[in-house]
């Protein structure tokens, strides 16, 4: 591999691992709050490459409020989902948080089959974020500059909320000790509520993101990337906002990697993720970058 | 009113016998169609009852049995072929050797079918088992996940994406009924022995169940193999019922039917696994209507393809929402419990 291929797979990568971070950054939220694995995250990036689709080529709104109806679209819905498929297990064992969230995975997916039928549909990329960019020999797509671009805003604006302002630190206090922050007379409902939502919206981020960069949208596209992003989570150090961070890059990097310097081995390139979560656990459960050990989290 | 056990034991042997003309009168007079429900009844008992004893007897939320089922399935299939017909369907890549000569029996087969995946979850064993909880679920769904990624890239085994077809058709009611009804007792037996009781500790609090002596990862183990054994040899009995087998078959979405059954039946009761997957096996087909064009008279209402699936999403969501339970939540079936009733309505007819 010429050290050009190189750059190029590099920039690939970190395109590909910033798109499993945003997706990652929900999970986290989430997990470090509830300490459930919302298997209908990554089904939330159906939701918003569906509502892209609609507001496109249906609706045919301009293309920032066809993506922000898609958000709002899959914000909405990830709300509901914390309303109507969690919030009554609250007090139910973890076992059963986390079937309730393989239910609500099923549920969308065959909701949206039903709704719009298997038979992938194409996503109408706006052009002005379509092509790509010659810098030197390399070509760069443009949404390859654009994913790190959004992965990194937000991520500065989470940090901004968890770390100061008062809403972040009830979602903070909320992670530490659920009791303690009910008695302070936190509303514990909304805090949940709107982390839901603001994880939903950043994995909605995620779906349009993704819908462009694979423009073939079906009911199951959430799945591989969710359970991805899910893996990079842990591999960061779930709960972390940076390791998902860090899980997210070092996942993409290494898949895009290995499929470049082997590509007989590109079948097995899903399993890769996995193999590393299984490393990881046995290794070192806490993540790259976590901190707290695992048996205080469960 | 406790019955003695050799009552217990003429009671069960009168039961099987009933089982038994039962299933001579189905082979005799029952169409193809009856037959497969029936036997697929058998072999999603035989699936879910050692499912159940993972998720619900030892408490441990495992999300990949798939790939026992995978391995069992093509391990059975692969050995049953003769020579000639593997030969004929690796188009690809050849067959690696010893697999391309040898040829087994059925029953020989679907003991080696239950023994690679039993096999797989010693090997994998202590990954899995070192973790608890989220993670316990998520590694179990990366191993269903890798097999499937194993039976669809390696070519030389598997036959990649194409499968496997034209397997002959040995599975029959004696061969699903009879696994069923071993498994039950199987996992019966390992649940109301000292196993079941160290289960139930290690369970109710592990770190009090080390203090007491009891080893987590040694019973865990057992129970991941045992649970391996039979979710293997039902993949060897489905293989051979529905005669093709390719990785498609063995996704997420069987892990997820079995889940909707222990649920439904009622986590950690065998007596309420069987009766769920009774339920849903059935259910599965009286729910077809759903799926096909209604005629209200010269109305034609379109069937809508996909919305058992809905059905069955929505179905794990209430129950497990509003009742957790299940039908009959950890209760389990004895002659003792049909015995007293049996006594107190008589005596309530009496009076």
């Amino acid at each position: 591999m010429t050290w050009m291929a190189f750059w190029q797979q590099l920039i690939n990568g970190i395109s590909l691992g910033s798109l499993y971070a945003l997706v990652a950054i929900g999970y986290t939220m989430v997990y470090g709050i509830l300490r459930l694995i919302n298997f209908a995250h990554g089904d939330l990036l159906m939701v918003a490459a569906y509502g892209g689709i609609f507001g496109l080529s249906m609706f045919s709104l301009p293309w920032p409020l066809a993506f922000l109806a898609a958000l709002g679209i899959t914000g909405l819905i990830g709300a509901l989902l914390e309303r109507g498929a969690y919030r009554p297990l609250r007090r139910a064992p973890r076992l059963s948080l986390l079937i309730a969230a393989i239910g609500a995975s099923f549920l969308l997916e065959n909701v949206a089959l039903v709704l719009l039928g298997g038979r992938p549909l194409p996503f109408p990329t706006p052009e002005i974020l379509a092509g790509s960019l010659q810098v030197g020999g390399l070509y760069i797509a443009r949404l390859s500059l654009i994913i790190p671009g959004i992965t990194l805003i937000s991520l500065s604006g989470l940090f901004l909320l968890v770390g100061r302002t008062r809403t972040g630190m009830a979602m903070r206090a909320l992670a530490y000790d659920w009791e303690a922050t009910q008695l302070l007379g936190i509303n514990v409902n909304r805090i949940i509520s709107l982390t839901f939502v603001l994880g939903s919206v950043l994995a909605g981020m995620g779906g349009l993101l993704w819908a462009m960069k694979y423009p073939q949208v079906n009911p199951f596209l959430g799945v591989l990337p969710g359970l991805k992003a899910f893996i990079a989570a842990v591999l960061g150090g779930i709960g972390n906002l940076t390791g998902a961070v860090v899980g997210g890059l070092v996942l993409g990097v290494l898949e895009v990697m290995v499929v470049a310097w082997f590509p007989a081995w590109s079948g097995y390139r899903d399993a890769l993720a996995f193999l590393l979560l299984i490393l990881v656990l046995l290794v070192r459960p806490t993540g790259l970058v976590g901190e707290t050990l695992m048996e205080e989290k469960l | 009113m406790a019955g003695s056990p050799r009552r217990h034991r003429l009671l069960t042997g009168a039961a099987l016998a009933l089982l038994l003309l039962l299933l001579l009168a189905a082979q005799h007079w029952a169409d193809d169609y009856f037959l497969r429900l029936l036997n697929t009844t058998a072999v999603f008992i035989t699936m879910a009852v050692s499912y159940n004893l993972i998720n619900g007897v030892c408490g441990q939320l495992h999300l990949g049995p798939n790939a026992f089922v995978t391995l069992g399935a093509y391990t059975a299939a692969l050995l049953t072929l003769t020579a000639a017909e593997k030969q004929a369907s690796f188009l690809m890549a050849p067959l690696i050797w010893p697999l391309r000569e040898i040829s087994l029996p059925f029953p020989a087969a679907l003991l080696a079918g239950g023994g690679v995946a039993a096999l797989f979850a010693y090997l994998t064993g202590f990954p899995v088992l070192r973790v608890r909880g989220d993670y316990l679920a998520i590694v179990t769904l990366g191993f269903g996940e890798v097999v499937r990624v194993l039976a669809n890239n390696l070519q030389g085994v598997t036959n990649g994406p194409m499968g496997l077809k034209g397997l002959a058709p040995y599975t029959n009611l004696w061969w699903s009924w009879g696994v069923a009804i071993l498994t039950v007792a199987v996992v019966m037996g390992l649940k109301k022995s000292g196993f079941g009781r160290a289960m139930l500790a290690i369970r109710a609090d592990e770190t009090a169940a080390k203090a007491m002596g009891l080893d987590p990862y040694r019973y865990l183990l057992l129970a991941f193999l045992v649970s391996a054994f039979f979710l293997g040899v039902a993949g060897g009995l489905l293989a051979h019922l529905i005669t093709t087998i390719s990785p498609t078959l063995f996704t997420f979405f069987l892990t997820f039917n079995l889940l909707i059954i222990i649920v439904l039946g009622g986590l950690g009761s065998i007596t309420g696994t069987v009766l769920a997957t009774i339920i849903i096996t059935w259910g599965n087909e009286w729910l077809r209507f759903v799926e096909e064009p209604i005629f209200l008279g010269n109305l034609r209402l379109p069937g809508i393809p996909g919305l058992r699936m809905v059905i069955f999403s929505l179905l794990l969501l209430v129950l497990i929402i509003f009742y957790r339970r299940g039908l009959v939540g950890s209760w389990e079936f004895s002659w003792d419990w049909l015995l007293e009733k049996l006594q107190r309505q008589k005596r309530g007819e009496a009076s």
